[in-house]
């Protein structure tokens, strides 16, 4: 009996170490790859060590994307802590407040997030122009704030649904009104749901590549366009590329592997239902 | 006991972003069905306001049966296919990773953070170190010499050679044997779960569709004036596979919080009805995670449908081969300043978007008002 347990158990841990392996591959040959000087890199040898490492990949990576790297620093942060508030308030209104139509209209809010975005793009791009918007950073946070709503909406009011009723009707006893009840109830409660927010959009906008190649002028590209252009250029040798994809993944792998928790919750919370 | 003021106030502060999802989205994609029946002012199309005449489905006529759009029906069975693959692929391994991962092993939370780390990335990231993984003569296909096996030759990306090919003028046909199998199928549940009359009724689609597509198609007019085949490629099965080595972690979170989500005592009921580990999960755990498997198919099927950072990292633009219409779109639009046919490419993926995710928010919104 104990026997055959312990069979049942080595299977499992070989299968996930195997699995293990398959996914961490990609990511050891872009370090190694990375590390390597332009000449030693041939495809024969492409899965061994660097013989001598050439850290220099990285510094010339960042030249070239260091402007980029920025660009999208900027954008995700102040797009993020917007969209973070606007979803906030929304999520106690359709929460706390329900108003006529209160599931219909959510629904309808909702949908916004399911849509391709190509369906928009055209006028998105037309009106950007018009408001004079189009090429820089400013347009391109407005774009990810306003088609932010939905997402970020669905997860406060889902949190918020969780805060029973009767402490908002006790607030409501000792006086307080719709800002009242939020800056004492609803605000000190919300820190998990603002982490899961924020870190869900700051991924979101610092991972996103269509807007930023449609939407942005070349002084204003995000780093996934700026890493396109690196890595599609065929004269270039793949240490840099490597170097490159690294730089763009460390802030959202660091807030990933530092708050799997939040980010998981996040994307489970992408699936409207539950 | 809420006061009028304050239920004003709530109303005030939902509202721009009412009138902001109104606008940018319902506006916007109104904005871009009537661009979509234009001709975007033909050669004045680079001006600022360029004079649009409406020239009715005209862009749509051409996209599937022009002679010069036939990129456009090929990128169309491209994203059928990559949705097909990358759907099942995912869900597969996502559940095996969830199953394994289900009764707690030592480590598990390493384990989870290894599978669900490709999440985080972005498409180019994840699209420009698979292309380096997939290069013909390197990565993966060198995998076999070490233990001394010989290379693998397969071009992952750029592979010339295309399975299941069919011929776009059978589409009518094809499509009407598939559904009419489809009614078919139901009528079969409908009568083996004693609804007969019913199974009886959705049998006359089912031979309406079949008779037309085996006899009477011969009597309406063909959709394009040469054969023209399209099929699978196989230079999408590097591209289809990055995407399923990225989103195989999600389907496992979504199923491993199902499967936490079971009880212990219908677990434990199982396993005194004499059920094994295997038994459990195929007869009781699998069919309690339905919902997450509807959900991570609409949500796959969704972005699977939209992809596009993926192919532009793995194989550029410009390629034929592995494109998708939300590529073409792209080149469309803003290579070519074809506003409005990029408009009709991107209606037809909206439509193909609608078609999983309304039934979907339908259905959860009945959900949350029971």
């Amino acid at each position: 009996m104990l026997k055959r347990l312990d069979w049942g158990k080595l299977v499992v841990y070989l299968a996930l170490v195997l699995f293990s392996l398959l996914y961490l591959m990609p990511i050891y040959m872009t370090i190694i790859t990375a590390l390597k000087h332009p000449v030693n890199i041939s495809l024969t040898t492409a899965w061994k060590l660097p013989g001598n490492i050439n850290w220099g990949s990285f510094a010339e990576a960042y030249n070239t994307l260091g402007p980029n790297f920025m660009n999208s620093l900027y954008l995700a942060v102040s797009a993020t802590l917007i969209s973070a508030i606007i979803g906030s308030l929304n999520g106690y209104v359709f929460s706390k407040w329900k108003l006529p139509g209160n599931e219909i209209i959510f629904t309808l809010v909702l949908f916004g997030m399911f849509i391709p975005y190509q369906i928009i793009l055209i006028p998105l791009f037309r009106v950007l122009r018009q408001l004079n918007l189009y090429g820089g950073i400013p347009g391109l946070a407005l774009a990810h704030i306003v088609y932010g709503i939905p997402i970020t909406s669905l997860i406060f009011r889902n949190f918020y649904a969780r805060i029973p009723e009767s402490m908002i009707e006790s607030a409501q006893m000792d006086g307080a009104g719709f800002f009242g009840i939020y800056r004492r109830i609803i605000l000190p409660l919300s820190m998990p749901g603002f982490v899961v927010v924020i870190i869900w959009q700051f991924t979101q906008i610092w991972n996103e590549f269509l807007w930023g190649i449609t939407l942005t002028r070349h002084s204003a590209n995000p780093i996934t366009v700026g890493l396109a252009q690196l890595a599609g250029g065929q004269a270039v040798s793949w240490n840099l590329p490597m170097a490159g994809s690294l730089l763009a993944a460390f802030p959202v792998l660091i807030i990933y592997i530092l708050m799997g928790r939040y980010f998981i919750r996040g994307l489970l919370a992408g699936s409207v239902k539950g | 006991m809420q006061f009028k003021s304050d239920r004003i106030v709530a109303l005030l502060i939902l509202l721009p972003s009412l009138i902001l999802v109104g606008i940018f989205v319902y506006g916007f994609i109104g904005q871009t069905v009537y661009v979509s029946l234009t001709d975007w002012g033909k050669g004045a199309a680079l001006a600022e306001n360029p004079e649009m005449n409406l020239i009715g489905l005209k862009n749509y006529g051409e996209l599937f049966s022009g002679f010069l759009n036939s990129r456009f029906r090929q990128d169309l069975v491209n994203a059928v296919f990559y949705t097909l693959f990358l759907v099942s692929g995912a869900l597969g391994i996502g559940l095996i990773l969830a199953i394994l991962l289900d009764r707690g092993p030592k480590g598990e939370s390493v384990f989870r953070t290894i599978f669900l780390y490709p999440m985080s990335l972005s498409f180019i990231v994840t699209g420009t170190i698979w292309r380096w993984l997939l290069a013909p003569r390197g990565g993966i296909n060198r995998l076999p010499t070490m233990v001394g096996l010989p290379a693998i030759g397969f071009r992952w990306l750029n592979s010339r050679q295309s399975i299941l090919n069919f011929n776009w003028q059978n589409l009518p046909q094809i499509t009407a044997i598939v559904v009419g199998a489809a009614f078919l199928f139901i009528a079969f549940r409908q009568w083996r779960s004693g609804l007969k009359k019913k199974g009886f009724l959705s049998l006359i689609p089912t031979l309406i569709l079949l008779l037309w597509a085996l006899w009477g198609a011969r009597f309406t007019p063909e959709i394009l004036s040469t054969p023209e085949q399209h099929g699978f490629n196989l230079a999408t099965v590097g591209i289809i596979i990055t995407a399923i080595w990225q989103y195989s972690g999600y389907t496992m979170a979504l199923y491993l919080a199902g499967l936490r989500g079971i009880s212990e005592d219908l677990r434990e009921a199982a396993r005194l009805d004499g059920a094994n580990q295997f038994q459990y999960y195929l007869n009781v755990a699998i069919p309690i995670l339905k919902p997450m498997t509807m959900s991570a198919i609409i949500i796959l099927a969704h972005i699977s449908l939209k992809m596009f950072a993926l192919i532009f990292a793995m194989t550029g633009p410009d390629n034929a081969e592995t494109s998708h219409p939300a590529v073409l779109m792209y080149l469309t639009t803003f290579r070519a300043n074809n506003f409005a046919k990029g408009a009709a490419i991107a209606v037809v993926l909206f439509v193909m978007v609608a078609v999983f995710i309304v039934p979907y928010l339908i259905s959860a919104y009945r959900e949350r008002r029971a």
